[in-house]
């Protein structure tokens, strides 16, 4: 295995009480395979991505649980050794690129700087490697984008441009989240392309972090639902898309004119709103939104259970139907 | 349980609430109940202490002496008002939790939390009362001369908390008085800056176009003079007394405020909240005046208690440098000045003058400093506004 | 870059003609007639009616305002700036020599509120949260708010009247000329002392508090996050991708802080009895000696608009984002 979470707590501490944004999760990636993560905005998916680097800002952190990586509990690892398996054995892709890429230094010297560290090259090497890496992204005239800066980049060659710097390190997981979000439709097909085509090449495992069930759909081996910083579902794409089983998850695919299309249940969305963090209904935090919500639900949340073969689900009535 | 347990405190004996604090120390609150009393028995032992001035004010023409008694009764009244007030809120609120969520509550709470801010604004309050008070507080007439022989620079002691000075002054009595000259400059040339630079600000902004280059570009002249230059030049033209100081200060401290409000209500102009006022109706002046300069008002507070800061300082620099206000008329600025060349055999004609100045200064800058992390956390301080 | 300068430079001339303007109708606001100012230094002595009329032409008094007006800019064009009220001489001559004290003590003022502000900035950023960041930003706020001239009187109290290690005031020792080359530029440095540090010291704890704020609003960017997830060390995260992008704006700040050097130091340079162009501002001002005043006033509003310009061609230089082509927006 190559990343296993375990109980995986992180929580801001704000003046108006405390936020668990991620309340108790667990899974695995195992190496080489795509594994997807779904849930609407604000639920916490980035936080789960920032708690496996440990890289959550203050005034939040990680309040408990394990991430096993290589089978070192990241969480516990001295900050030295933290640092390589950070760019060398995770890399991450952050929503926007515009924000993640130092608006002062150039692209060039921004993928560099990673290979000078993680692979010990000598600066004139590393800027050759970095040009390679460019190539390799699929960006035209590689020698001419290396030498420039971030603000005279597009929006899909500034994406592009992070995948690079992320994929410099030769990392054995990438964490991409929210990579197409940012960008217009046409751009967002080139980038999810150039990510099948990284997944196919490299052979390394990602971690596919977006609110877009679509995009997670199309690429994913596995795919995890994720409610206020928590699972609820987890199975299969295939299955997952099929068969879904929470209300959440069916609301989600109803949702979609192309996944929900087969489905007897016409296009529709979920009523209501994502709940305030700070303010969660009580017992399953999604029985007010949910139409076979009854008093059961309103006590204690649910456990994310195995419903069928590879098939989790965190719902008091699919319990009852199976 | 809470309840029930708060039902016999409900109705403490009446003349026990009028007695400020009597009432909070029966309901349990302790610190606010002595600091209520403390600051009413200080009150009554003032007027008692200094009864033969405190009643002789009234019968005098000289409207500081009758405005300093005034301001006594004022505070005990305000003091009983105060505490009923409180007490009565403390009993409406017993058993319910008293955590205001509108943002003026948690600016509140934001802003007593900040010890500092709040030392400072005590101090502030005590420096304008006692510059108030000058009259009824001061053991000695600030312009008398008496033997100037035996009286000349006599340290700091019991009778002279704060020396004498080479015409045998006691500098107590002087920097009181002083207090009230640069306490007051500062606080009105603040408010004429604000008010012509807000209302300045706010036409550019509303009216755009022409208007508004033709008054930034002026802006712009006027911003590059170093304001000290301008305060310099501008007392070297006009005989500086003290209503001309106080415009002077005022008319050169405007055009930041102006430059700012501009900018702040171009930012507020395009939000929807305009358009929807502007579809009502409204004229124009009234969407300036019932919209925009509200939502302005938080950063103008902080910026006009740096301004006062700003402006008590430059009166006593203009002051120290013998252009401001001018002897007799005591200011901390000019008590310093006189004190500058004795600083060997007495240096408390210039210390607590320039003690006092540094206090108020270090005070309203603290103060704002609470202002500003009370109304805006996430705002980062401009080095200067 | 150069094409960059040029059109600055040619964007502050309406500022400058602004600038001169001003002076000129402030000065003329006094009221009554101008040359009573002149005259009043010396009324006792009963002036001639005619020897008036003669000054009032030598100054160009009798000519209509907006004869006045243009005379003005042309000569200040020139750099002419008349004659001394006071010292009979030309203007021109007693500002050249005092702008160059000026210039010693802001630049260094500038130099020492750089250094100090900008490092105590950093540590209280870094050590956020930490005793001494909390330290730090009450103390800096408590020296920005210190009146210069008092803090001035109380260092000159202990350290050059009880201790004696700096002197009170002038610019140099008796014996100067005595001195070698290095001894007279410890000699001017010694002078310097004091006035640079009450002068620099308020500039500094603005400087670390802007400092601060800046760099925990850079940590604070994405980009910090995503440096730290390449695996940098926090150090080089710092220094290399937070450190730069907090500075820039610094510049900008830099170019603010003039007009408030030039302004304090007035104040300082009379306390030390520094000759710059502060204690000449001073003393004109207290002798009426308009030109002077009027010279000085003017010339410390151009020294910040070049001084911001200076910080809009650095900040251009620095900022790989600002294109020379098109002029800044603010
Ligand atoms: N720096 C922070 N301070 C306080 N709360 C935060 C911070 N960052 C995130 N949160 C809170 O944590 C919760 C989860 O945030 P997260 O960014 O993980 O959401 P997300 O699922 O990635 O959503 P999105 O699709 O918008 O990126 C949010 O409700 C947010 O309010
Ligand atoms: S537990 Fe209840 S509320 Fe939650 S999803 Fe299942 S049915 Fe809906
Ligand atoms: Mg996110």
């Amino acid at each position: 295995m190559l990343l296993s979470v375990r109980d995986l707590r992180s929580a801001f501490f704000l003046d108006e009480g405390e936020l668990w944004a991620v309340d108790g999760i667990s899974f695995d990636v195992e190496a080489g395979e795509t594994v997807g993560l779904v849930g609407e905005s604000g639920c916490g998916k980035t936080i789960v991505a920032l708690s496996i680097l440990d890289l959550i800002p203050h005034p939040g952190r990680v309040v408990s649980g394990r991430v096993l990586f290589e089978g070192r509990d990241l969480l516990r690892l001295p900050p030295e050794e933290m640092r390589k398996v950070r760019g060398a054995g995770i890399g991450i892709i952050f929503q926007e690129a515009a924000a993640a890429l130092n608006p002062v230094y150039r692209i060039g010297n921004q993928i560099a700087d990673v290979i000078r560290l993680h692979r010990g090259l000598a600066r004139r090497d590393a800027w050759s490697e970095a040009v390679k890496v460019l190539a390799a992204m699929g960006i035209p005239e590689p020698e001419k984008r290396a030498r420039s800066y971030p603000f005279e980049l597009s929006g899909g060659m500034k994406q592009r441009a992070m995948i690079a710097i992320a994929m410099a390190g030769r990392p054995k997981l990438l964490i991409a989240d929210e990579p197409t979000t940012a960008l217009d439709l046409t751009v967002q097909a080139e980038i999810s392309d150039l990510l099948r085509q990284i997944q196919d090449e490299y052979r390394m495992a990602i971690l596919i972090i977006s609110h877009d069930l679509e995009l997670v759909a199309d690429m994913a081996d596995r795919t995890m639902v994720m409610y206020t910083g928590r699972l609820v579902e987890t199975a299969d794409t295939k299955e997952l898309v099929g068969e879904p089983m929470h209300p959440y998850t069916q609301g989600l695919i109803g949702a979609i004119p192309v996944l929900g299309a087969g489905s007897e249940t016409p296009l529709q969305g979920i009523p209501g709103a994502v709940p305030d963090l700070l303010d969660l209904p009580s017992g399953c935090t999604f029985h007010p939104r949910c139409r076979l919500a009854d008093d059961e639900c309103k006590l204690e949340p649910p456990p994310l259970e195995d419903a069928a073969h590879r098939h989790q689900c965190a719902c008091y009535k699919v319990r009852v139907q199976t | 349980m809470r309840r029930e347990n708060a039902e016999p405190r409900r109705s403490p004996h009446r003349l026990r609430a009028f007695v400020p604090g009597l009432g909070h120390l029966a309901l349990g609150h302790t610190g606010r109940g002595v600091r209520l009393m403390l600051f009413s028995v200080a009150t009554i032992f003032l007027v008692v202490w200094r009864w033969d001035r405190f009643i002789d004010a009234f019968s005098t023409p000289f409207l500081d002496r009758w405005l300093a008694s005034i301001f006594l009764i004022l505070m005990l009244a305000g003091v009983i008002w105060y505490s009923l007030r409180d007490v009565g809120r403390i009993q409406q609120s017993a058993g319910e939790e008293r955590r205001g969520k509108s943002p003026w509550a948690v600016a509140m709470r934001r802003f007593r939390e900040n010890r500092l801010a709040v030392y400072s604004i005590y101090i502030i309050i005590l420096f304008y009362a006692l510059a108030i008070l000058a009259p009824i507080l001061t053991p000695y007439d600030p312009a008398a001369i008496p033997d100037v022989m035996a009286n000349r620079y006599l340290p700091p002691s019991g009778d002279h908390l704060f020396g004498t000075d080479e015409f045998g002054r006691d500098l107590f009595s002087r920097a009181l008085y002083g207090a009230r000259v640069s306490l007051s400059i500062g606080l009105l040339a603040m408010i004429i800056a604000k008010t012509i630079g807000t209302l300045y600000g706010s036409v550019a902004a509303y009216f755009g176009g022409t208007v508004d280059n033709v008054l930034m570009r002026i802006v712009d002249v006027w911003i590059a003079f170093p304001t000290f230059y301008l305060m310099l030049m501008l007392v070297g033209v006009f005989e500086a007394n003290i209503v001309v100081l106080v415009l002077i200060l005022g008319l050169t401290a405007w055009p930041g405020t102006a430059r700012f409000i501009r900018g702040e209500i171009l930012s507020l102009k395009n939000q929807a909240f305009t358009e929807s006022a502007r579809a009502i109706g409204l004229p124009a002046h009234l969407i300036i005046v019932r919209h925009l300069i509200p939502s302005a008002l938080s950063p103008v507070l902080v910026t006009a208690a740096l301004a006062v800061a700003g402006m008590i300082g430059a009166e006593a620099g203009l002051s120290y440098l013998g252009l401001g206000i001018r002897p007799p008329t005591p200011s901390w600025g000019n008590m310093v000045a006189a004190g500058k060349d004795n600083l060997l055999n007495a240096w408390w004609v210039a210390f607590f003058p320039g003690g006092l100045l540094t206090l108020t200064l270090i005070s309203f800058s603290l103060l704002a400093d609470g202002l500003r992390d009370a109304l805006d956390p996430k705002a980062l301080m401009q080095k200067y506004v | 870059m150069l094409k960059y300068i040029i059109k600055r430079l040619l964007l502050s001339v309406p500022l400058v003609l602004g600038i001169v303007t001003a002076t000129f109708f402030i000065a003329r606001l006094a009221p009554g007639d101008p040359m009573d100012m002149y005259l009043e230094p010396q009324r006792q002595r009963q002036v001639d009616p005619e020897v008036i009329e003669l000054m009032r032409k030598r100054y160009g008094l009798d000519q209509p305002i907006h004869v006045q007006y243009v005379t003005w800019i042309k000569n200040v064009a020139r750099g002419d700036f008349g004659e001394s009220f006071r010292h009979r001489r030309p203007v021109r001559d007693i500002v050249a020599e005092a702008v160059p004290y000026t210039l010693q003590l802001t630049i260094l003022a500038l130099l020492l509120d750089a250094l100090f502000g900008i490092s105590l900035g950093i540590i209280s950023a870094v050590k956020q949260y930490t005793k001494l960041d909390k330290t730090l930003t009450v103390g800096s706020l408590i020296v920005y708010a210190i009146p210069g001239f008092w803090l001035a009187l109380m260092l000159i109290m202990l350290f050059s009247v009880n201790l004696g290690w700096f002197p009170t005031s002038q610019t140099r020792s008796m014996n100067y000329e005595d001195l070698t080359m290095i001894g007279k530029f410890l000699d001017r440095l010694w002078h310097l002392a004091l006035p640079v540090f009450v002068l620099g010291i308020a500039g500094a704890a603005g400087t670390a508090r802007y400092m601060r704020n800046r760099l925990l609003e850079v940590l604070n960017e994405e980009y910090i996050v995503a440096a730290r997830a390449r695996g940098f060390r926090e150090r080089t995260v710092i220094v290399k991708h937070a450190l730069r992008n907090a500075l820039i704006p610094i510049v900008t700040i830099y170019g603010m802080s003039l007009p408030f050097l030039l302004g304090g130091a007035t104040i300082i340079e009379t306390i030390f009895a520094w000759p710059g162009m502060g204690r000449l501002t001073v003393a004109a001002v207290g002798g009426r000696d308009y030109p002077i005043i009027m010279a000085t006033t003017t010339i410390a509003a151009l020294l910040t608009v070049l001084g911001n310009l200076l910080a809009d061609v650095t900040y251009a230089a620095v900022d790989p984002r600002v294109s020379y082509d098109a002029p800044r927006k603010r």
